[in-house]
């Protein structure tokens, strides 16, 4: 319980914005919240938030999985920080890579293969699998 | 002198035969147990006592339809004029605590993976795998600090970060 009050501001927030199937969990010492947010600018105010409650996230004791809402079709922003994103042909650094999208390109999602990986298709008809972490739904 | 003999003779005649009339306690609860004891599947840990043919059974029963059961058995003892019926039901199995959805349950070769493929891009860090556990080690900025923890998220798997320093 020590955990759901220290994040309380966290959770109160997640369920302001409508974080959609909000779940919150303790086990062993670490809180568990997952949900899907509405759009990235949620996310990224609940990472913020985070980083807020708990300074540099050291302490390790809470597990934020925190998807973004993104069907089959949506648009999505490559978000590197400047340099090019691999396309690949299967859902891991092994894959050979098929194509590359550009920083700040918008690509297509095709499908959320898992939380890491997703497959995307660029504006050129590139498809194939990239890491979700640069990947934010528009 | 013969006539207290005669007394005495008397009481224990009369002890014995009103003794041996009806059916002992000790036997009743012998028999009671006996059948009980032959319905495993039924009644766990079944004890009875008889104290003048009333008999009081008591343990942990299925059901309600066994405790009927148990009972009827019971009373179907002969010497057994009552039966008091004790019986527990078992405690209810504990709710099942599913684990939270944000966890993989093991570090296998996929989720280090995704663990390797996420901080590939991260200067600077280096990542070890004990136990179920991502350990990272190095100094990171502010940024990519951020970048680490979400993408351990998304892999869904335990970690360590407390190695995990600021990079001046």
């Amino acid at each position: 319980m020590a955990l759901q009050e220290k994040y309380a501001e966290l959770i109160q927030s997640a369920t302001t914005m409508g974080v959609a199937n909000l779940a919150v969990a303790e086990q062993d010492g670490v809180l568990h919240v997952s949900g899907t947010a509405k759009s990235t600018a949620d996310y990224d105010a609940l990472w913020a938030l985070y980083n807020k409650i708990d300074p540099s996230m050291a302490s390790g004791d809470l597990m934020m999985n925190i998807d973004i809402k993104a069907d089959a079709g949506a648009q999505l922003k490559v978000t590197t920080d400047s340099t090019n994103l691999n396309i690949r042909s299967t859902p891991t650094t092994e894959g050979a890579i098929v194509g590359k999208a550009a920083h700040e390109e918008i690509v297509t999602l095709v499908e959320k293969t898992d939380d890491s990986w997703w497959k995307i298709k660029t504006a050129n008809g590139e498809e194939g699998y990239a890491y979700a972490q640069y990947l934010s739904p528009l | 002198m013969k006539l207290t003999k005669l007394l005495m003779a008397i009481a224990i005649i009369t002890t014995v035969s009103f003794v041996s009339c009806k059916p002992k306690d000790a036997d009743i609860k012998a028999a009671v147990e006996a059948k009980l004891n032959a319905m495993p599947d039924m009644i766990k840990g079944a004890t009875v006592d008889v104290t003048d043919g009333v008999a009081t059974l008591s343990g942990e029963c299925k059901d309600d339809m066994c405790k009927a059961e148990c009972e009827k058995a019971a009373k179907e003892v002969k010497g057994v004029k009552s039966v008091v019926a004790n019986f527990t039901l078992p405690a209810p199995p504990p709710p099942a605590v599913a684990p939270p959805a944000s966890l993989t349950t093991t570090m296998d070769a996929a989720a280090q993976q995704k663990v390797k493929d996420g901080l590939k891009d991260i200067k600077g860090v280096t990542v070890t795998f004990e136990g179920d556990k991502a350990v990272l080690t190095g100094d990171v900025s502010k940024a990519d600090r951020m970048k680490i923890m979400q993408m351990l998220a998304a892999a869904k798997v335990k970690s360590d970060v407390s190695k995990l320093g600021d990079k001046k």
